[in-house]
């Protein structure tokens, strides 16, 4: 091929690059110094030692670990639920034949463009007579099976398995979910590998809802962090420190499967 | 969508299990269904509408649902402790519209919004039409701008808010070194904008430039060798074959920046300790003033009319969009035809 690129291509792309990590940087440098260091004129370009010293502060001026364990069950559980769910309803898009599928399938698609999170003030309300606010599964609930989830399985699915497959296991007795279990579970496992990323993630970093079903003492890691700043003098060390403490889990996981995730946006664009 | 018969009927898929018994080691059997038959005939024509129903079972309640109710909700007097009260008509629409915050929220929405999705999209192009080239370690460059991906809004937020800062903030800093004055980032209204509006754009550009990179690797390669022998240059290929190609994928990422864009919450929520948006309001989004009037002001009622509002508008706003972007583009792609 012949567009080969030149160095101003390079350059340009380290700049960004620079852009995309540098606000982390700094907050791992501003994380890791004593609480002065945002007014020292000219900024330490390395880390400093007291990393640790400010999350320990972080672990003691708010219940940390308790917001970490509520994030990480919320994510995992949404994560989880989503895949299972997804993966049955795209299934059944992609390789049954029903009344009415293309017509649904569109519904599914068209629910993606409703912002739905101005829906909150009854979905409060909801929650409120059930008795789930504050608890962990007003903020699970909403999200235990999503449209993005159904189109992105439905996607993968139509073409992953052979319609003879499906016909073959139905001819030897299996009933549809032995089928779904047996042919498309298998299957679906790359996509459902990305699938759970992406939700996991979205559901670890979201900040809208959380804030309003949970009560300060029984935050997630974004509600922590909100805590961490709302006083009436922000120590910056106190607050950056969290904010890399918050992301970390993520990063470690962006670097383990950074390659899928980029794969699956990718992917998704193209299908999508 | 798809490229199978529409309307087969549920027969037709439910006589496939029922082909076995001619197959069935015991054809001079009673034409009769046993109960196992009878149950794998249900078990085809309902399972698919069992397991597409959870998804529609949870739309229903926790998405549906609570739309339509915010307009029941609005045409009362509710409060957050008290709950329902009075039918009210739309007297809590009146007050939305003679709150002068109602206006210098839907200005500063309108105006974040614009300073972030305009330079996102543009950024992003540019850095997806650099990115569709034979780079070394390209796995490399695309993991490093999906990077901001995965610090969540509040942490973007409290990032920013230090690098903003009014009297220490690395930017001010920065700005001091090549003699310009000190800005204040959460003083002055187009400031605290810009500043929320980069937030968005560095958490947002690289995942949309991977969108875009993905559509663009679609272009026929001998679209370039052909316009390359034709005489045009690297800049000329990118304006008259690539954004083209890439339109549909480009106005997916338009619409989908507009109905986010127009709900920035965290970002604005967060940009100072305070949280309501400014001493004057002067970042507070539509979103936030909905939460301050819901969960501060306690009066779900007229909370209820912002969310219908902002509704409304973020549907016509996407509409909009879609029209225009369709026909920019299009112009585009009729000098490209020529």
């Amino acid at each position: 091929m012949s567009r080969r690129p030149g160095f101003l291509v390079y350059g340009l792309l380290t700049a960004f690059v620079l852009g995309s990590a540098g606000p982390l940087y700094w907050s791992l440098l501003v994380g890791s110094h004593e609480k002065d260091v945002v007014t020292k004129r000219v900024p330490p370009l390395l880390p400093g030692g007291h990393f640790f010293d400010n999350a320990q502060r972080v672990f003691e001026t708010v219940d940390f670990w308790k917001a970490l364990a509520n994030s990480l069950v919320v994510s995992t559980v949404c994560a989880t639920s989503v895949v299972f769910f997804c993966t049955l309803a795209g299934y059944a898009f992609a390789k049954l034949r029903f009344r009415g599928r293309d017509g649904l399938l569109v519904f599914v698609v068209a629910t993606l463009a409703v912002p739905t999170q101005l829906g909150v003030i009854p979905l409060f309300i909801q929650m409120a007579e059930l008795g789930w606010t504050g608890t962990l599964w007003a903020v699970m609930v909403p999200t235990l099976v999503t449209a993005f989830g159904v189109f992105w399985m439905r996607q993968y699915l139509v073409d992953a398995i052979p319609d003879e497959l499906i016909d073959a296991a139905r001819v030897d007795g299996c009933s549809q979910f032995r089928i779904y279990w047996n042919v498309a579970v298998p299957a679906a496992r790359p996509a459902a590998a990305i699938l759970w990323l992406f939700t996991f993630m979205t559901v670890w970093t979201d900040f809208f809802w959380p804030m309003i079903a949970l009560p300060a003492t029984n935050p997630t890691v974004q509600i922590a962090l909100q805590q961490l700043q709302s006083g009436y003098y922000v120590d910056y060390s106190l607050v950056l420190c969290a904010a890399v403490l918050s992301t970390v889990p993520l990063l470690a996981l962006f670097v383990l499967t950074g390659r899928q995730l980029v794969a699956g946006i990718m992917q998704g664009a193209v299908k999508g | 969508m798809t490229s199978r018969p529409v309307l087969t009927p549920a027969g037709d898929t439910a006589s496939s299990p029922a082909g076995v018994t001619p197959l069935s080691p015991l054809p001079d059997e009673p034409l009769r269904l046993t109960f196992r038959q009878r149950l794998s005939r249900w078990d085809v024509r309902f399972a698919p509408y069992l397991y597409i129903s959870p998804f529609f079972l949870l739309f229903l309640v926790v998405g549906m649902f609570p739309l339509v109710f915010t307009g029941w909700v609005s045409v009362h007097e509710w409060s957050l402790i008290g709950g329902k009260g009075e039918f009210v008509g739309l007297d809590n629409y009146r007050a939305v519209f003679e709150d002068r915050y109602f206006w210098r929220a839907l200005r500063n929405t309108v105006s974040i919004f614009l300073l972030s999705s305009i330079p996102q999209v543009l950024i992003a192009l540019l850095l997806a039409g650099l990115l569709d080239t034979t780079l070394r370690g390209r796995t490399f460059w695309r993991m490093s701008i999906l990077l901001p991906f995965v610090v969540a809004p509040a942490a973007v937020a409290l990032i920013f808010g230090n690098l903003f800062g009014d009297r220490y903030g690395l930017i001010n800093s920065a700005l001091d070194v090549v003699g310009i004055d000190a800005i204040a980032w959460h003083v002055n209204t187009l400031a605290s904008h810009v500043a929320i509006a980069s937030m968005v754009n560095w958490r947002w550009t690289g995942y949309n430039a991977l969108i875009l990179l993905a559509a663009m690797q679609a272009v026929p390669r001998d679209l370039y060798e052909s316009a390359s022998i034709d005489g045009a240059g690297r800049v000329r290929q990118f304006f008259s074959i690539t954004v083209p190609m890439v339109k549909p994928t480009l106005i997916f990422v338009i619409i989908t920046s507009t109905i986010g864009g127009l709900q920035i919450f965290t970002e604005a929520r967060l940009f100072d300790n305070v949280g309501l948006g400014g001493s004057d309001r002067q970042w507070q989004t539509v979103t936030l003033y909905l939460w301050e009037l819901g969960w501060r002001l306690r009066n779900l009622g007229m909370a209820s009319a912002v969310a219908w509002l902002l509704f409304v508008f973020i549907c016509l706003v996407a509409l909009l969009n879609l029209y225009l972007s369709r026909r920019i583009a299009g112009g585009v792609g009729r000098r490209v035809t020529r």
